[in-house]
């Protein structure tokens, strides 16, 4: 390295020796940024693996600004988030960035985790990252859930008493165990006191010790790419993959300009369309909670829907339930389901490719449904989606050995 | 009216099924009518503020609006908020409280009147305009509303109006409102009528969301100033990947 | 392949450039959105509601009387002084720390001999500006117990800090500054209202 001419240069060099004498900072630097080789052909899909980081922070220092504000008491929760919305200054900005961020965490997230539908990123030897990932997004349900209670409107709290009420479907244990979630006989300040204990330590804590985790999982493997080729298996003569870039600059450069443009959608949602047509605050939920007055229509908030649709759809209560908690399960194997001999849809036939658009479809569509009222027709149509549903992980492990699929090449491809 | 059509056809089918549960065969939400407010319209805000204090501030509470908030919005010198909005004995930086209790209200109509700071958000600015052109005497002679069938709340817009008495049609074998029509005119015409209810929805709209002006404002410098960052980003971006090939 | 640097033929003016720019309206941009953050911890509506100006009739004060209200949290008292405590205010500013109140423990407009607009009435932030405690108002001719030569004034309890009957500090006590004074203004001759200042002055 040239030695620094100016003093100051000199002073900051020497901090940095002193500090990196015992803290390992420019070591872990070379280790995730300027040593950590990834592929060279990253697309779209590749941006919200730090799209996500950012809503994460953004989630956290929002939530943290709401929370000297507010109030977790049934008697005061409502008015508390009126009076962020009115007195507090710019109040009403952290608490839109914060509603628009949690829909806008779910947008980055499902279409992460559809990335690796697309091009194998569960696959060996990253089956953990897949799983982390997973629990990622069960924690991030469970925090969604629990945070929307927190406005102690009318969907919060009607929200609440259904999806705590499967829980009464547990034979034998089932009423007890609602008791003991509630924390009283009913849906009261007790539940929303804990809800936030949840959503403001509990979850965060865990999200963050989990996204630790996906982290260090995806350095030891390295990144998939679209090509679904391993970059490790084609090293140069210094041990460098000759389809790999190193991480910064070029993906630090890269991400930020996924970051500016994320933040343009991101910006016109909350300054132009914060309710989203009630798709992200609901206008029941500008109502008080009231236990005596149910709405006329009981929805969750649109990420759930598709899983809401899943339940709506069998006739059964406990079985309903556990269709519904099987939908995200399933989720956890697909390394072990997909048993493609290569990992990219790039290489695969329209067999594979057909399948997939029409989960996809099927997951939308599902979602649509899950908002509707339930009649008769769209409950039929919500049956048909749930067996494509569960039928493409069946479709999967079955076919997925013996599909068509065309050479891959060795080299990477854009 | 597109926002209408596209409304009426699921809620229809929706209200088919659940007939027992409603007194009109027809969903009401098929009565909706669009209400062309601006939000924009400061002046309307005022007459509709106006409106408001002198007419529903009696009943209904808007608890989570401060008077000197009204001031500041809407151009108001505290002094005119305080001549012309306010009455009694509260301070300029008090919420829009009433005095009458709930539970006295609910003795004397059947139900609390609910406060309406936030009404606009949760019924949606075209319901409470055709919530409040939608009053008309049924046959038992009471005030009675085509969205809200049964509601207590008496026309207390009734002397602007005048007094409609519905037009029935038979659907399906029942008969069910068809329109309103006015039997007896009021101090104003049917079209400043219009006015005078998009004047007092517009206040509402303002009620529920004070900041919605300052949002949009600053909404639009953050969008200017992200697009100039992307457009750098972007620059830096294809300037590094030179190397990449 | 870029694995030990950028190739031959780079630009690096161009990439310093374009660093240094995006950094710098990156920097601005997340400069300007901490503002709302930080601007979030202001009083709120509610707080200014809560801490709006206090207003006060005088009709009832005798002279030597002490009423005390509340505004912002603090307990402001209203004595008001007869002619002879106004005249003994002279007589004992060689004992006090501050006799012509340089220090700015109150508005311009009260920065005279009876620290007032009007020489009568003494508006005064009663906590000790020591640690924080109420005085007592002690008349001359009801000196506080175990003190002697007493001129009339405040006498705080905690640490034995006097003030005279102007609200200005002795020397020799811990308190290190005179009471301080709230923005106050007269709405007519018998109604203050504190926490406003009277039109046109700071």
């Amino acid at each position: 390295m040239a030695k620094p001419a100016s003093g100051f240069s000199r002073k900051m060099n020497d901090l940095g020796n002193w500090i990196d004498q015992r803290l390992p900072v420019s070591a872990f630097w070379k280790a995730v940024m300027t040593g950590y080789y990834a592929p060279k052909n990253f697309n779209f899909w590749y941006y919200m693996g730090s799209l996500a980081l950012l809503v994460l922070v953004m989630q956290i220092v929002t939530g943290i600004f709401l929370t000297m504000h507010y109030k977790p008491s049934a008697d005061e929760a409502f008015a508390s988030v009126e009076y962020i919305m009115r007195d507090v200054e710019w109040g009403w900005l952290i608490r839109y960035m914060h509603s628009t961020g949690a829909s806008f965490f779910f947008i980055v997230v499902y279409l992460h985790m559809f990335r690796s539908f697309l091009y194998g990123s569960h696959r060996a030897p990253r089956e953990l990252l897949w799983v982390f990932g997973m629990l990622i997004y069960v924690c991030l349900m469970a925090e969604a859930f629990f945070g929307y209670v927190l406005p102690w409107g009318q969907m919060s709290y009607w929200g609440a008493q259904v999806i705590i009420n499967l829980f009464g479907a547990i034979p034998a244990i089932g009423e007890p165990l609602t008791e003991w979630i509630r924390g009283d006989y009913y849906i009261s300040d007790a539940t929303l006191t804990r809800f936030f204990a949840f959503h403001v330590v509990a979850i965060p804590l865990l999200l963050l010790g989990l996204v630790l985790l996906h982290l260090v999982a995806l350095r030891e493997s390295g990144s998939n790419n679209p090509d679904g080729i391993e970059i490790k298996a084609n090293k140069d003569e210094e041990g460098k993959p000759v389809d790999g870039i190193p991480f910064h600059p070029y993906y630090t450069v890269k991400d930020i300009f996924g970051v500016a443009m994320f933040l343009l959608i991101f910006a016109f949602f909350i300054f132009f369309w914060p309710e989203a047509g009630g798709l992200f605050l609901e206008h029941d939920n500008f109502v008080p909670a009231d236990p005596l007055v149910t709405p006329e229509h009981i929805k969750p908030v649109w990420y759930f829907t598709p899983y809401y649709a899943i339940l709506k759809a069998v006739p059964d209560k406990l079985m309903g339930v556990i269709l519904m908690a099987l939908a995200v399960v399933i989720l956890f194997f697909v390394p072990w389901l997909d048993r493609s001999p290569v990992k990219s849809v790039r290489y695969k036939g329209w067999g594979y490719r057909i399948m997939l658009m029409v989960f996809a479809f099927a997951f939308i569509r599902l979602g649509m449904l899950g908002m509707a009222e339930g009649t008769p027709a769209q409950t039929w149509e919500m049956r048909v989606w749930t067996f494509v549903y569960f039928g493409f992980f069946v479709l999967l492990y079955f076919l997925s050995p013996k599909m068509k699929t065309r050479p891959v090449p060795e080299r990477l491809t854009h | 009216m597109r926002s209408v059509g596209t409304r009426i056809a699921p809620l229809l089918a929706a209200a088919l099924v659940a007939i027992s549960s409603v007194a009109l065969a027809v969903s009401e939400d098929g009565y909706i009518e669009h209400s062309g407010i601006i939000t924009r319209d400061v002046a309307a805000v005022q007459r509709g503020a106006k409106l408001f204090v002198n007419y529903c501030l009696s009943c209904h509470s808007a608890q989570y609006m401060r008077y000197n908030r009204l001031a500041e919005d809407l151009g108001l010198s505290e002094d005119m908020v305080v001549d012309n909005l306010m009455f009694a004995s509260a301070k300029i930086g008090d919420t829009m409280n009433i005095a009458m209790r709930p539970a006295d209200a609910e003795t004397w109509f059947g139900n609390a009147p609910p406060d309406l700071s936030l009404i606009a958000r949760s019924r949606g600015v075209d319901w409470l305009y055709s919530y409040m052109k939608g009053f008309y005497r049924d046959d038992s002679g009471n005030w009675n509303n085509l969205l809200l069938p049964n509601a207590a709340m008496p026309h207390v817009l009734w002397q602007l109006q005048g007094i409609q008495e519905p037009v029935f049609h038979t659907v399906g074998g029942e008969d069910v409102i068809e329109k309103l029509e006015l039997v007896e005119p009021g101090q104003q015409s049917p079209e400043e009528y219009e006015d005078t209810v998009r004047d007092l929805v517009t206040f509402l709209d303002y009620l529920s969301e004070p900041s919605k002006l300052k949002r949009k404002r600053v909404g639009i410098w953050v969008m200017l100033f992200l697009a100039f960052f992307a457009f750098l980003t972007y620059l830096l971006k294809a300037e590094y990947w030179r190397d990449v090939h | 392949m870029p694995s030990d640097g950028p190739p031959e033929g780079v630009n690096k003016g161009r990439r310093r450039f374009l660093v240094a720019t995006t950094s710098a309206v990156g920097a601005v941009g997340a400069g300007t959105a901490a503002v709302p953050f930080i601007k979030s911890w202001n009083p709120s509506a509610k707080a200014q509601a809560v801490g709006a100006p206090v207003q006060v009739s005088l009709r009832d004060l005798e002279p030597g009387q002490l009423m005390k209200v509340q505004w912002r949290g603090q307990t402001i008292g209203i004595l008001r002084r007869s002619p002879e405590v106004l005249g003994d205010l002279l007589a004992v500013e060689g004992e006090l720390r501050d006799p012509d109140s340089s220090e700015s423990q109150q508005p311009g407009y009260a920065q005279n001999e009876t620290r007032a607009i009007k020489d009568e009435y003494l508006v005064v932030n009663m906590h000790c500006t020591h640690l924080g405690c109420v005085p007592a108002l002690n008349l001359k001719n009801n000196p506080p117990k175990g003190v002697d030569d007493w001129e009339g004034g405040f006498y705080c309890p905690c640490h034995k800090s006097r003030f005279d009957m102007a609200g200005r500090v002795y020397k020799g006590v811990p308190a290190p500054t005179n009471l301080t004074v709230p923005p106050y203004t007269f709405v007519d001759d018998d109604t203050v209202l504190i926490g406003v200042n009277p039109e046109g002055m700071a």
